[in-house]
């Protein structure tokens, strides 16, 4: 397990590091804000209304079916190391189970899902 | 185990000062983290400069002629006035989602060198879940762009930030399916194993000289991957012309600077990996392993840097369409037959 310490310590350097490269540039940057500086870049125009908007829920759409889809991915991973061992009963039940999700692809496909309009 | 040579030499050394156990490997560790991050940004500015100088020559310009030779040390003038930079916090918006963002895009980035081999034995730590964890890791970019976009408190930055969230979802699913077609053929998700697998006969064991899986993987995953790594034609997140720079539009200084070095950190991270699954790794004849390494990785940056300078930007709707449309069926196609060839025994 000792290799999984360098992922755990790779994320709190990694967080380190930024966080200094933060530090040590506010130590020599300038810092001179005023309220127009400090204004939302909206093409030299005062900024209308707040960004914190409802949003067009076709994103939301791709983003359930990326859900599906990624834990599929999930499954097939096991599946693709051990394939070499497991033989012809393997293919057939994965063949099976990416023709039932292929199907809802199509599904989605045919009810206009994957459109973006 | 570990297999990097420094980090055995110097917990040796650690342990030899009478440093205990668990504080000579997290030191070790340390101090290999921050090589890579000295690696990155060495790299990282190289490439700035490579892709200014390839740009220009391709549009009939120079590119950055005047600090030294060909302008070599522009990109290092260029973080040195970054990082002297005012940062401008604009006062509306979301102070721990904006101040962190940047944070976790580059963390997310540099979390995949914990296990791509540079060369032999030149490897952090031998995950034996390697592929999967980089794939698991650099998903937390979406969520920095999403955080950007949203901390921002800007219309271009939701809007290029939402859009960003979108794509990568979406090609992340023909990326995962392609580098399946290559775990089925080595039969391990290790990337010291996936590497190993293709070792000897000249390089027709590499897993591109599978026909027809390993090529058509190769294609499919290059296209992923350049969506992945935000780059043209994929570039619909910051389309300068309508969002002006999407999500990181209201950044400046060292935070823009950390959004910019993540970019070209996982412009790298897409090219070494395509050549550990499909060009055979760092193995090669007579020169060092690393320098192999390199040499493959930057024709792959190469060949994606030719793709952002000659191809137009695709529209977004096509964007998406091409993904689930035509990616997905045809990656989960060239999987399912690989896997049949695989268990015929043709070819291999």
């Amino acid at each position: 397990m000792t290799e999984y310490l360098a992922v755990l310590i790779f994320i709190v350097a990694g967080i380190g590091i930024v966080l200094f490269t933060f530090f040590f540039s506010k130590l020599i940057r300038p810092h001179n804000p005023y309220a127009e500086k400090d204004l939302n870049y909206e093409c030299a125009e005062d900024p209308q209304g707040s960004s914190w908007v409802q949003f067009n829920n076709r994103f939301y759409i791709f983003g359930l079916i990326f859900v599906i889809f990624d834990v599929e991915a999930i499954f097939l991973f096991p599946w693709a190391v051990a394939f070499g061992q497991l033989g012809l009963y393997a293919l057939v039940e994965m063949v099976i189970f990416i023709l039932i999700l292929m199907f809802g692809l199509f599904y989605a496909w045919k009810k206009g899902a994957l459109k973006w309009v | 185990m570990e297999l990097y040579p420094v980090f055995m030499w110097l917990h040796d050394l650690l342990e030899s000062t009478g440093i205990g156990e668990p504080w000579s490997t997290i030191i070790s560790y340390g101090f290999l983290a921050v090589t890579v991050f000295g690696t990155l940004s060495i790299l990282a500015l190289f490439l700035v400069w490579w892709e200014r100088k390839i740009a220009g020559h391709i549009q009939q310009r120079f590119g950055p002629m005047r600090t030294g030779w060909h302008g070599w040390y522009q990109t290092i003038m260029d973080a040195v006035k970054l990082l002297q930079k005012e940062d401008i916090r604009i006062a509306t918006r979301d102070k721990a989602v904006f101040f962190w963002a940047p944070v976790v895009c580059f963390v997310a980035a540099y979390l995949a060198y914990v296990v791509i081999p540079f060369g032999e034995n030149l490897i952090v730590a031998d995950l034996n879940v390697g592929i999967l964890y980089i794939i698991a890791v650099t998903t937390f970019t979406v969520i920095s762009l999403l955080m950007a976009g949203w901390g921002s408190n800007n219309k271009y930055a939701l809007l290029g930030g939402m859009r960003s969230a979108a794509q990568v979802v979406s090609y992340e699913v023909p990326m995962a399916v392609s580098i399946l077609t290559v775990i089925v053929f080595a039969g391990s998700l290790s990337m010291v194993d996936i590497a190993n697998a293709q070792q000897g006969n000249i390089i027709f064991n590499w897993f591109i000289f599978k026909p027809p899986f390993g090529i058509i993987a190769f294609l499919t995953y290059i296209t992923a991957a350049t969506a992945e790594a935000n780059r043209t034609p994929f570039d619909i997140p910051e389309a300068e012309q309508e969002l002006v720079a999407g999500y990181n539009v209201e950044y400046s200084g060292m935070k823009f600077a950390m959004f910019f070095l993540a970019e070209f950190v996982n412009l790298f991270t897409v090219s070494a990996i395509a050549v550990t699954l499909f060009f055979g790794g760092w193995h090669g004849p007579l020169l060092p392993s690393w320098i192999w390494f390199l040499l493959k990785t930057f024709a792959v940056i190469l060949l994606l840097m030719l793709f952002r300078w000659t191809f137009p930007r695709l529209r977004v709707d096509q964007l998406m369409e091409f993904a689930w449309k035509f990616l997905v069926p045809l990656t989960f196609a060239n999987l399912i037959l690989a896997g049949w060839f695989k268990y015929a025994g043709w070819h291999w």
